[in-house]
């Protein structure tokens, strides 16, 4: 299923990371996947939480350069060859992968895995197709 | 070594006769043959009879750098074009440049004028020039390559950059005068030093430094870490490009070839002339210029003019080092740079108004660096890092190609830059000069 992802720009400085989390913490926020890109001078925090709206709009007057994006939340086996399941389904479907990261979510021996790929349309149609979208609930 | 004794040495009262006489000559030409310039006089209500001595020159309008850009290219053309042999041009506040243009003559004053600097740090026709000054539009490479052509001494036209072989071509050819930057000319020391050349042991006994401010500690960090005496040499390239004055062996003030630019010290607030000793904006008259003539052009320096009866014999009007800018122009590693250029190449890449921020320093390179912190908005932020990573990299290419000089652009958040009330804060300048 599609849901929404926050990405928040970070300057490399010690204890911006801290401020984020403990801004999501004062809202009553929960976090449910993160995953951090980097560079030398910057980096792009990306988080999926139960209340994206709420925790957008905290935030931005919070003074942090937010935005929403959508990826896919797709269930994994969690066993050896899950992902390579779904892998081999996306490569023959074409549709191409931006980056992946794992989120805290298991419904029972399945993970949920966070997948940003070029043509999300594409990427809910395969998913459906192929049952991969469960009863996901971040 | 005294390039031209007669010229440089004049007693005042003469030298004071031949600029009237250069003065009267020059405002009947540009009244002639400039319109730009006829204008200004009768909205002075003057005309070139009124120009009878000296102290007259006051009754003249200034010539500002945006006047020059206004007439670009040819406006304040005093000749036919056929008669210009070279054309130089630096870059002005908007990107339009700000031209020189020489006669043949106009080369021949500007080769007296740098065989006259390169004589005060006792160059002559003996000598090997290693000249590392860029060659080309700017006016440094070309300038010192005229002045030492005139007297004759071996020269080395390596341009800017290319350290390894400035190394290699300073040993084996044994180059006595170093033409550089300054902060270029440390480079080189700490170059040599990785690459196991001991400077200090090469021929290297004299350096004409210039094109940026530096200090006298500085002057001490060169003279130390290369072995050789380090002049102080100034000019621009409105009025001819280096060799407007240059530091003779006292090391204490610059000597101005006032028989060709004739100066004044302004208040910058009133225009009101100073005297001597008194710190303001230096202004130029081009008393023997035929292409481009200036009258009373205001060079933003600020410094101040004195007599002081220099033991070296020379009996010309000196200029203290230069104490600062009456404008926001940064020099970096020799490139005028205006901080609103900066913000026109951030307003074209991201179409936006920017925050930002110009930190100019001089790291361990000893070269001046430039770093542009940008904040990020949020209508070009990206879930991808690509996406930022492309606008630094936009950002970083033009203002290479536009201005010529290599920046750093740091993403920073947003509201980091400190805003404040009025004339906002764009440049830390952090360089220890």
């Amino acid at each position: 299923m599609i849901i929404k992802q926050i990405s928040i720009f970070l300057e490399n400085v010690a204890g911006r990371l801290a401020e984020v989390t403990k801004l999501l913490a004062k809202h009553e926020i929960n976090l449910r996947a993160m995953t951090i890109a980097d560079t030398a001078d910057f980096g792009i925090l990306r988080i999926v939480v139960d209340q994206p709206d709420k925790a957008v709009k905290a935030l931005r007057d919070g003074g942090f350069t937010a935005k929403v994006t959508e990826v896919l939340a797709v269930e994994v086996e969690d066993r050896p060859g899950g992902l390579a399941k779904v892998m081999e389904i996306f490569q023959q479907n074409h549709v191409n992968i931006e980056y992946l990261y794992v989120s805290l979510e298991k419904n029972k021996d399945k993970a949920v895995v966070i997948f940003k790929v070029e043509d999300i349309k594409l990427g809910q149609k395969i998913v459906e197709e192929h049952g991969l979208g469960g009863k996901v609930t971040l | 070594m005294i390039w031209n004794p007669e010229a440089e040495c004049m007693p005042t009262e003469q030298r004071r006769r031949l600029q009237l006489a250069h003065l009267k000559n020059l405002v009947e030409r540009v009244y002639e043959k400039v319109p730009f310039y006829r204008k200004k006089f009768q909205q002075a209500g003057i005309t070139p009879k009124d120009i009878r001595s000296l102290e007259d020159i006051q009754k003249i309008p200034f010539t500002t750098k945006d006047e020059l850009r206004e007439t670009y290219p040819y406006g304040l053309l005093a000749v036919p074009e056929a008669e210009i042999e070279e054309v130089h041009m630096s870059s002005g506040t908007t990107g339009t440049p700000v031209v020189d243009a020489y006669t043949k003559k106009d080369i021949e004053v500007w080769s007296e004028s740098m065989a006259r600097t390169l004589s005060m740090a006792g160059t002559t026709r003996n000598d090997i020039i290693q000249n590392a000054y860029g060659y080309g539009l700017f006016t440094g490479g070309l300038g010192v390559h005229y002045g030492a052509k005139l007297i004759g001494a071996n020269i080395i036209p390596m341009s800017s950059g290319n350290t390894s072989k400035q190394i290699l071509v300073m040993r084996d050819f044994k180059t006595t005068v170093l033409t550089c930057t300054p902060s270029y000319s440390l480079f080189l020391a700490e170059a040599a030093k990785e690459e196991g050349v001991d400077i200090r042991s090469l021929s290297l006994k004299a350096g004409c430094f210039g094109a940026e401010p530096w200090s006298e500690n500085m002057r001490k960090e060169i003279e130390e870490k290369l072995g050789l005496d380090a002049y102080d040499i100034y000019g621009l390239t409105e009025i001819t490009g280096p060799g407007v004055s240059s530091e003779c062996e006292m090391k204490n003030g610059l000597h101005i070839n006032e028989d060709f630019f004739y100066p004044e010290i302004i208040d910058p607030e009133t225009g009101k002339v100073l005297p001597d000793g008194a710190k303001g904006e230096l202004v130029f008259t081009t008393l023997v210029k035929e292409g481009t003539p200036l009258l009373r052009y205001r060079t933003r320096d600020i410094t101040f003019l004195f007599h002081d009866n220099c033991p070296c014999g020379r009996t010309t009007v000196k200029m203290h080092r230069l104490f600062g800018r009456t404008d926001d122009m940064l020099i970096i590693r020799g490139v005028n740079v205006f901080p609103s250029q900066i913000e026109q190449i951030l307003m074209a890449v991201e179409g936006t108004d920017p925050h930002y921020l110009i930190v100019v320093d001089r790291g361990a390179s000893h070269l001046d660096e430039l770093e542009v912190m940008v904040e990020v908005e949020s209508k070009f932020f990206t879930d991808e890092t690509k996406g930022l990573e492309i606008i630094r990299s936009k950002i970083e290419h033009e203002i290479k190609s536009k201005l010529g000089i290599s920046a750093k652009i740091k993403l920073v958040e947003p509201k980091t830059i400190e805003r404040s009330i009025g004339k906002a804060k764009r440049v830390i300048d952090k360089r220890k000069i």
